[in-house]
């Protein structure tokens, strides 16, 4: 079975929507179509909390915010590429308010901005504290209106079809029946987001599982910094939900078990009773969750049956700030850590968020892989470098997706396509391999379930916030271990039918392709930087490792690593300050 | 090549009112539409028999005072209260009214209704008693 | 101490069976585990060929709708305490075809969400150059409400109308619309009009009002809907009375 379109985005997210919309804006005549695992609306965009970052005038500049995100990556950011996305970000932000984007006003009907860590301006748009959800949606409903874009809702992609040095397409699995089904392109663009499955404590949802970057790993698409894991500084202990930034940007506290505002005790400025922009709780997330590891190590977080804690205090901000600003944390930990944060202290611990790594781009969201794009968490541009401020994750899906969007129609439109007989024969070849997959019955096999367990706590504790050698060296031999366990292992269910048990297996492939790679790069990065933290090589050094490390599959199934130099441009490398 | 997958409907029982006592309530209320006809069909009987002359008048008085005809309208009233409450209670749901950037609060349109109901009231109560 | 619940699971698999039928399992029955807890220790410890959607398992992402001891709930968001001792019924959303297990096919109110064109419509959109449209906080209250549906279903799944009716546009694609229809930078109401007066659109309505009852997020689409029958009859009449101002 086959379908052709000119364009194929898998994931339909934020990054995904809008690069569908810009194909369908710059060039209607194109077929474009979404191919996503689950329906658009349950994509992992709905979840961000905080706000998305863009420059509003009054005092603010395009070159603060610029200066703000390469010091925030520690300088492993490309300033090319930061520089474009500040230029470009109020205006998707803006394009985004007037396709219904319901952000949070003044009291003048202007477009509300709040502080957000390791921003020296007030310049994160918000919606309330669902900021993600109402993106999504928004452009969710605005993508309804372009009748053009087809969707293939709750398809699953496996595999990107390459001949000749060439993406031409996709093989995927209609989830409702088993049927699977090779679908042509000219281009694909890949948006299928992060990794956060990887890991046991996670703020991501369950379909997190790093398909794209597998799937353009196997292609022959390089992987890039993937050693770069963001955890976030406060999530909720059992669940791992979210509690935004934003607690700490309208004035939250941390504090350790005797009620201290610790984060004073680790060069991230003084307490003071408001908040201060890129000091104390408005430090940069990777400094937060390693002055937490090192709480723990002093003795002074809490032990509770969930593992250590440190509280979050919003006591001070008073019932109606709450509900008007976060009223989605409110509920979030009444219902599930049965605390009210008006009255009580909320219990939090870093929790792995946001994949700064991911497959290789240009500025434009082309990969070196021709007729691979992509963009959104999946890519790395990289504007994040080795740590990525809170809020411009958001706009960095409106403003790289509809970049991919854009190269890819032109890309379309300028070249053609080649004889597809040789990609249909491949495409049936998978379309073979899936088949066996399914039909596989191995006696006493291995639970997918429990080797995925084994895998997340190996990521855990051998490339955790801080990392060294042996860990490493310990995580790639549990992983290669793994790898040989999974090849044995079989799933339960058989059936056509919307079979999860074959997804699960199918997405437990891709994390350990993932994981991999995230343990292959810390590995051989010899210095500390941003998210990365090696206590085997505590300093940063920029002369051997200001550069990305770039992870090629080789034919054996090995990662290569190699280097690639950071492009800077206005910003030498300096010393990340924060609270003076 | 795989068919489509063979989705299952689950069929709906006749007696679905009765699985949930929000539903019967439900259909109670629709029900007292039924009562609130009567009422208006006896009214239109009234007002036939009132301007019928007294003789016409008086057999209506003796037909409504029989005992089926008093229990049907006993029974009707408590379905017509039912009716008003449940609908005034609904009304503020329906009718959202905002002065300038004031958003009239759902129980003062509440208390609106029951106000106009108790004034119409008052002047039909004074009409009849003159 | 009890330390265990039993879940009794509504399993369908097409090449089965003809109609559902219940298993049970039993699992642990921890205080913080949310019945999607028990639902996933079920698919990773006991038994991988149970099948339903879940995503985010913080009430966001609107995937993980069943009917749990027959009320429709999201399984993230109920917690096994509540109904210890149990045991609990886990069953697929109702007013759906059943796909498989708890799985159900929701092409009909995907279909419907489009039908009522829930995106901004304005005659001519000003250059970003102009700025935001302003929008005051009051004027956001307006629609606010509306515009926090995750698409979750379970108000469908409540809804007597839709079960009998299954042609009615329903709650959410409702409230979705006059989530626009209200929303100060939207001139389209009147491009609604047409499938929202309908006999299919809000007068199949009878204010049964179970589905704001069921509604997880508080976006009341029995109290958009109403409003949209007094909008409507309100604009009727004026038409009638008043047909030029209709041109």
């Amino acid at each position: 079975m086959t379908a052709f379109h000119n364009v194929v985005i898998v994931g339909g997210g934020g990054a995904g929507l809008r690069a569908a919309i810009a194909i369908a804006e710059t060039n209607p005549r194109l077929s474009v179509a979404i191919v996503s695992k689950v329906y658009p609306m349950r994509s992992h965009t709905v979840s961000a909390e905080g706000g998305a970052a863009a420059v509003a005038g009054g005092d603010d500049s395009l070159d603060e915010h610029a200066y703000d995100t390469v010091s925030g990556s520690d300088w492993l950011s490309d300033q090319d590429a930061v520089e474009a996305f500040v230029a470009e970000a109020p205006r998707e932000l803006l394009r985004l308010e007037h396709w219904g984007c319901p952000w949070s006003r003044g009291p003048d009907g202007r477009i509300a901005v709040r502080a957000f860590g390791g921003m020296k301006k007030k310049r994160t748009w918000f919606a309330a504290d669902k900021t993600g959800f109402h993106l999504l949606h928004t452009l969710f409903q605005t993508s309804l209106s372009y009748q053009d874009i087809a969707r293939y809702d709750e398809w699953f992609a496996t595999t990107l079809l390459v001949d000749d040095g060439r993406v031409c397409g996709v093989v995927a699995i209609e989830l409702a029946t088993g049927r699977v089904e090779t679908i042509l392109a000219s281009a694909v663009i890949v948006c299928t987001g992060g990794c956060g499955r990887v890991y046991p404590f996670t703020t991501n949802a369950n379909i997190k599982t790093g398909d794209g970057m597998a799937l353009a790993y196997q292609a022959g698409a390089p992987l890039k910094d993937m050693e770069f894991v963001q955890y976030h500084p406060t999530g909720l202990p059992f669940t791992g939900i979210l509690i935004t930034e934003a607690t700490r940007a309208e004035g939250g506290w941390l504090l350790n078990k005797d009620g201290y505002r610790y984060l004073q005790d680790y060069d991230l400025g003084k307490p003071s009773p408001e908040p201060v922009m890129r000091s104390m709780e408005l430090g940069p997330r990777d400094r937060l969750s390693q002055a937490f590891v090192h709480e723990l190590e002093k003795g002074r977080t809490v032990d509770t049956p969930n593992g250590p804690i440190v509280y979050l205090d919003l006591r001070h901000l008073g019932a109606d700030l709450i509900d008007t600003k976060l009223p989605f944390v409110r509920e979030l930990c009444s219902k599930y850590q049965n605390i009210d944060p008006v009255r009580e202290l909320i219990p939090v611990r870093p929790v792995v968020h946001y994949m700064m790594g991911g497959i290789h781009t240009d500025i434009h969201g082309a990969t070196p892989l021709e007729g691979l794009y992509a963009a959104g968490e999946v890519a790395c541009v990289s504007i994040n470098g080795a740590n990525r401020l809170g809020s411009n994750s958001l706009p960095e899906l409106l403003v790289f997706g509809a970049r991919a969007g854009r190269a890819a129609a032109e890309y379309v439109t300028s070249t053609g396509s080649g004889p597809i007989s040789a990609v249909l024969a491949k495409g049936r070849a998978e379309e073979g391999r899936l088949e066996r997959e399914l039909a596989r019955h191995v006696d006493g096999a291995e639970r997918i379930a429990d080797i995925r367990a084994e895998m997340q706590e190996t990521m855990e504790n051998g490339a955790g916030i801080y990392r060294d050698e042996d860990s490493l060296g310990k995580a790639a031999d549990k992983l290669r271990e793994l790898r040989d366990r999974f090849g044995k292992a079989s799933i339960d269910d058989h059936s056509r039918t919307f079979n999860t048990d074959l997804v699960a297996a199918l997405e437990l492939s891709c994390m350990l392709d993932v994981a991999e790679s995230i343990v292959a790069c810390a590995l051989r990065r010899d210095e500390s930087r941003g998210a990365h933290q090696r206590t085997d090589f505590p300093a940063r050094d920029d002369r051997e490792f200001l550069a990305h490390s770039m992870i090629h599959r080789e034919p054996d199934g090995t990662g290569r690593v190699s280097y690639l130099p950071v492009t800077i441009t206005r910003w030498p490398p300096g010393e990340r300050v924060y609270g003076r | 090549m795989t068919t489509a997958p063979r989705l299952y409907r689950k069929p709906i029982s006749t007696f679905w009112w009765l699985r949930r006592r929000s539903y019967f309530v439900f259909v109670l209320r629709e029900l007292s539409s039924v009562f609130v006809a009567w009422f208006v069909v006896y009214l239109l009987f009234l007002v036939t028999a009132v301007s019928s002359g007294t003789a016409e008048y008086e057999r209506f008085l003796n037909w409504s005072a029989g005992p089926w005809v008093l229990a049907l309208n006993a029974i009707t009233l408590v379905f017509v209260l039912l009716h008003a409450v449940t609908w005034f209670n609904l009304a503020p749901r329906a009718i959202v009214v905002r002065v300038r950037s004031w958003r009239v609060p759902p129980v003062l349109i509440l208390a609106l209704h029951y106000l106009l109901w108790g004034l119409l009231s008052a002047i039909v109560l004074w009409v009849v008693l003159r | 101490m009890v330390d265990r619940i039993t879940l009794q699971v509504a399993r369908y698999r097409p090449d089965q069976e003809t109609e559902p039928v219940l298993q049970s399992y039993e699992v642990p029955l921890r205080k913080e585990w949310a019945v999607l807890d028990g639902l996933n220790y079920i698919k990773d410890q006991l038994d991988g060929t149970l099948s339903y959607r879940w995503s985010c398992r913080m009430g966001i992402c609107g995937s993980c709708g069943m009917t749990i001891n027959g009320e429709p709930q999201l399984s993230c968001a109920t917690f096994l305490t509540d109904y210890a001792p149990g045991p609990v019924r886990v069953e697929p959303l109702r007013n759906f075809p059943v796909i498989r297990d708890l799985v159900v096919e929701i092409d009909d109110f995907m279909r419907k969400l489009t039908k009522v064109k829930p995106w901004l419509i304005r005659e001519e959109d000003e250059p970003l150059e102009d700025g935001e449209y302003l929008q005051t906080p009051s004027e956001m209250d307006d629609y606010r409400k509306y515009s926090m549906c995750i698409n979750c279903m379970l108000c469908y799944s409540a809804c007597p109308v839709y079960a009998l009716d299954p042609e009615f546009i329903g709650p959410a694609a409702i409230a979705l619309a006059q989530r626009y229809n209200l929303d100060s930078r939207d001139e389209g109401a009147e491009d609604r009009r047409d499938v929202l007066a309908s006999a299919e659109g809000v007068w199949a309505c009878t204010f049964v009002g179970e589905c704001s009852t069921a509604c997880p997020k508080g976006v009341d689409p029995a109290g958009a809907i109403q409003r949209y029958k007094l909008t409507a009859a309100t604009r009727s009449l004026k038409d009638f009375l008043l047909p030029w101002r209709a041109r």
